[in-house]
């Protein structure tokens, strides 16, 4: 027998949906606080002893986290190579802006502390600033395209074309969706901060806190409610699909339709705890952060993102890269995956791999836990950033 | 000469290619080094050991944080740059990139932290634990880079699926256990630690000329000139053995490496200079080396290596036969459900040789209607530029000779115990110390352009040309972002060498007491060994 027959390949397909669903939330999850806490730099703290402690709050793991985003684009290549060539060749000058906003994080956090003079360091603030907000700003704007569909289009060969510009990417919606993205990830980034530091900045981080959830709560309904009300159109498949097919996304055919993004939460009710889990972690955030339960709000903190990022998937469910000029060349769940083998082995691998990599992250946290204030950034004065 | 998509994404690609590494090689050697440092810290208990590891570690670190950040942009650019060969090949190429996020990169970025940040945190037995879980890291990534880069260079264990218009794998164990790979992976890994070596002999060497830091200058001495002779021999070995696997799947590389323009009765000729003309075809001067090429690239005294002209023959054989495979293929593509076996057994045997058609589509919409002149331009296009091959090659190999000599020379001074002689009578070594330290980037370097570029006009040997691989950009979009990351990645290359320098001006703690002796008279005190500022 062959190995990789022990599970179908259908189920497969469904199984990498829901890692990389689990991906892309480990991401907002573990980096999202970090680029909350660089988006929130500049304003959170004004010493540069204060902007030490904010730093030196995520300085020794932010590294781990991004990973997620490297692993991100490996696990899209390795288990949706469509998906990987049409997406991020046709966002290709907003991928450029992510890239180079991204590169100068890591800069930031090792250069920063290396000389003295104010006005390098607050250059590399700024720095980290922009590789906070920028790419927080532009994955959200790119959830909101996806949802509204990507213009491009595939030729016989499979080739595909891109028709949109790069200024087209901001439309109203994608903006809102951007916003959102902004709001959670700064929301997350000040509950992190509210945990792991004291004093004035923790106070500050509660104020910042408090106002990113009540924006997130606006804008997550805001958007529910344009999705919902058919100002965006979703999309529906129209031919039948064997999910067993091989990857072609040209097999089928498929239409735009008023509401169809709401067609998944009307067949199966039950779903909507999901967007439900999204606005109880943002409304108990928003209450929390006016307690003393630092750790329980994390939790809410986490719910919230794991929310509104699962709802958008769910939502769009088996689609997964809609084409608005050419809707039955949008890529699916069925239709854009590797192949059986590929899968198989790639899930293999995750389940090897990722355990490990969970027990080495919590326990890299245990060790470097605890509160940052200004006496432990001169007592590590040498090896703190 | 016109701009166009295709060569301003190969320029990006090498460019950001060739930045990234400039950083990597340094941080997979500086690793091992020092987890050894470290160990025997761990091991001896004595302090001065762990000053080396702070003083080099600061350094990694500055060379580190840009090794990532290039990084991050080789991971995303396959997609960005190259759509086509994306879709083509990810059920293939994919995995080994994934792999290297779940096994390696996780790893040496959580750990990282707890190597800067952990000292006061961890037992000394696990902040040793961490070190090592950094260089396993490091070690690990470029493996599984190289098995993906090594399947560009021989694409076994795949097959094309004119269903899904793509390659796709058949037996994952090939891809892993390419033998292109494993020789590319040890060679590669083998040359970050020499360069590591010569960073540190380097910077040993000019602290020996300075009469500072002798303590640690020498210690360093000794572990890098030791690592750095068995890394140089590593890299030398592996790299013929590179040489003997070219000669099995990538024939044109290696003609071209040899500007070898004729197939020459076994055992050919080694050219070692030669002025290699593209337009006749020949080498208007040349200087050889009999049998050498022969018993190198064979490892035989009776086995022929075909030349240039010998392999553009060939290549139209198979343009011929690629055609035949491209139309099959069209006939499928547009009635996949109802064409007939037969035409499906046609593609089949002709399939190997597909790629070769896709060479005639920048001539013809028909390769099967190809005239004889198309396929002798199609053909003539597999053979790169034959002289910078050449040249890069040798560079390259020049440097890994002397590397030897280098190293086995001042293993020899450490060894026996005589580096102090060379502060005293030899300092000229000193100084070809510190001025090799430059030289391993610049084999690196040229070793990458000989494998990629040796590779074209192939993204997929004989599989893909890098034309047809490309994606649907404007040249506007490509040119804003090659200046973009021309920018971005020159300015960051500065600032960080900049630093390097004032960290390696301040030197390392050598703790109390001084261990420092008075410099020989004519070393000059250091002008900007400015104190260590407060951080």
């Amino acid at each position: 027998m062959i190995l990789y027959e022990m599970i179908d390949y259908s189920t497969l397909k469904v199984i990498w949906w829901v890692l990389l669903g689990i991906l892309l939330i480990g991401f907002a999850v573990t980096d999202g606080f970090d680029m909350g806490v660089g988006a929130l730099l500049p304003f959170i703290a004004e010493t540069d002893i204060e902007r030490r402690v904010v730093i030196n709050t995520i300085g020794p793991t932010w590294e781990g986290n991004q990973v997620w985003f490297i692993l991100g684009g490996g696990a899209i290549f390795a288990a949706w190579p469509p998906l990987y060539a049409i997406s991020f060749s046709g966002f290709y000058l907003a991928m450029f802006v992510v890239l180079a906003a991204m590169i100068l994080r890591p800069v930031a956090f090792k250069y920063r502390s290396k000389r003295p003079d104010p006005s390098w360091r607050s250059s590399w603030d700024w720095a980290l600033f922009v590789g906070s907000f920028v790419p927080a700003l532009v994955f959200g704007v790119a959830v909101g395209n996806v949802l509204l569909g990507v213009p491009f289009s595939l030729d016989n060969d499979l080739r595909m074309t891109y028709e949109g510009s790069f200024f087209g990417l901001f439309s109203p919606f994608s903006l809102l969706c951007g916003l959102l993205s902004v709001a959670m990830l700064v929301m997350h980034g000040a509950v992190w901060l509210v945990m792991r530091t004291s004093g004035e900045i923790a106070t500050r981080a509660r104020r910042y806190g408090t106002f990113a959830a009540l924006l997130g709560i606006a804008l997550f309904a805001l958007g529910g409610y344009l999705v919902a009300s058919g100002y965006v159109d979703g999309f529906r498949i129209t031919s039948d699909v064997d999910p067993n097919m091989q990857a072609n996304p040209l097999a089928k055919t498929a239409a735009i339709e008023d509401g169809a993004w709401m067609a998944n939460y009307a067949a199966y009710p039950l779903l909507w705890i999901v967007p439900g889990l999204g606005f109880l972690g943002l409304a108990g955030t928003l209450l929390l952060l006016q307690t003393r339960m630092e750790m329980l709000i994390f939790v809410f903190s986490k719910s919230a993102i794991v929310g509104i990022i699962a709802t958008v998937g769910i939502s769009m469910f088996p689609f997964i890269l809609p084409s608005s000029v050419q809707p039955e060349a949008s890529l699916t769940v069925w239709d854009a995956s590797s192949t059986h083998r590929t899968l198989f082995n790639m899930l293999v691998a995750t389940i090897i791999f990722l355990p490990i990599i969970l027990v080495y992250t919590a326990w890299v946290y245990k060790v470097l836990w605890g509160k940052v204030d200004e006496e432990t950034i001169e007592r590590d004065n040498h090896t703190a950033y | 000469m016109e701009l166009n998509v295709v060569d301003l994404s190969r320029l990006q690609f090498a460019m950001t290619a060739l930045y990234h590494f400039l950083f990597v090689p340094l941080t997979i050697g500086l690793s091992i080094l020092l987890a050894t440092m470290e160990t025997v810290y761990v091991m001896t208990g004595r302090e001065i050991w762990k000053r080396m590891v702070k003083f080099w570690g600061t350094l990694f670190g500055i060379n580190f944080v840009l090794g990532v950040a290039t990084g991050l942009t080789m991971e995303f650019q396959f997609g960005m740059n190259w759509a086509y060969f994306s879709q083509y090949v990810g059920d293939v190429f994919g995995a080994p990139l994934a792999i290297e996020g779940l096994m390696a990169f996780f790893l040496e970025a959580t750990f990282v932290g707890l190597f800067f940040f952990g000292w006061d945190k961890l037992s000394r037995r696990q902040h040793l634990a961490a070190t090592w879980a950094l260089a396993l890291g490091t070690n690990f990534s470029a493996l599984w880079i190289l098995i993906a880069n090594g399947w560009m260079q021989n694409p076994v264990g795949a097959i094309f699926n004119p269903d899904t218009m793509r390659m796709e794998v058949n037996s994952f164990f090939d891809v892993l256990f390419n033998p292109v790979a494993q020789a590319k992976f040890v060679h590669t890994v083998s040359a970050g630690y020499v360069t590591a070596a010569l960073f540190m002999l380097g910077i040993s060497a000019w602290y020996m000329l300075q009469g500072r830091h002798l303590q640690i200058a020498k210690r360093s001495m000794a572990i890098a000139s030791a690592f750095g002779f068995a890394s140089a021999l590593s890299v030398v070995v592996l790299g013929d053995e590179s040489g003997y696997e070219a000669n099995l799947n990538q024939k044109m590389k290696l003609a071209t490496i040899e500007a070898m323009w004729e197939t020459e009765p076994a055992p050919a000729a080694f050219n070692v200079v030669a002025w290699p003309d593209m337009e006749k075809r020949e080498n208007i001067f040349a200087i050889e080396v009999p049998y050498v090429m022969g018993l190198i690239a064979t490892r035989s005294l009776d086995t022929v290596i075909p030349g240039i002209n010998e392999l553009v023959d060939r290549s139209k054989d198979r343009i011929r036969q690629g055609a035949i495979a491209w139309d099959a293929l069209q006939k499928i593509r547009e009635n996949p459900e109802t064409v007939s076996e037969e035409v499906r057994e046609t593609f089949s045997y002709n399939a190997s040789s597909l790629g070769y058609a896709y060479l005639l589509l920048p001539y013809t919409d028909n390769p099967l209607e190809a005239t004889t002149e198309q396929i002798e331009e199609a053909a003539w296009s597999t053979v790169p530029n034959v002289w910078p091959m050449f040249y890069a090659f040798r560079i390259m190999v020049a440097c890994g000779f002397f590397f030897i000599l280098l190293t086995t020379v001042f293993f020899y001074y450490s060894s026996s115990g005589k580096l102090d002689l060379l502060r005293e009578k030899h300092r000229w070594l000193l100084h070809v110390a510190v001025w090799s330290i430059p030289l391993p980037w610049i084999a690196c370097e040229m070793g990458w352009f000989v494998a990629e570029y040796g590779r074209q006009p192939w993204i997929i040997e004989s599989m893909l040309p890098t034309s047809a691989a490309v994606s649907s950009l404007s040249v506007t979009e490509v040119l804003l972002t090659l200046a973009g990351f021309v920018i971005l990645y020159s300015t960051l290359l500065v600032i960080e060498i900049a630093l390097m320098i004032k960290y390696i001006r301040i030197g390392p703690d050598d703790g109390e007491p001084a261990e420092t002796a008075p410099p020989p008279a004519s070393a000059q005190p250091v002008s900007g060994a400015a104190p260590v500022p407060a951080e």
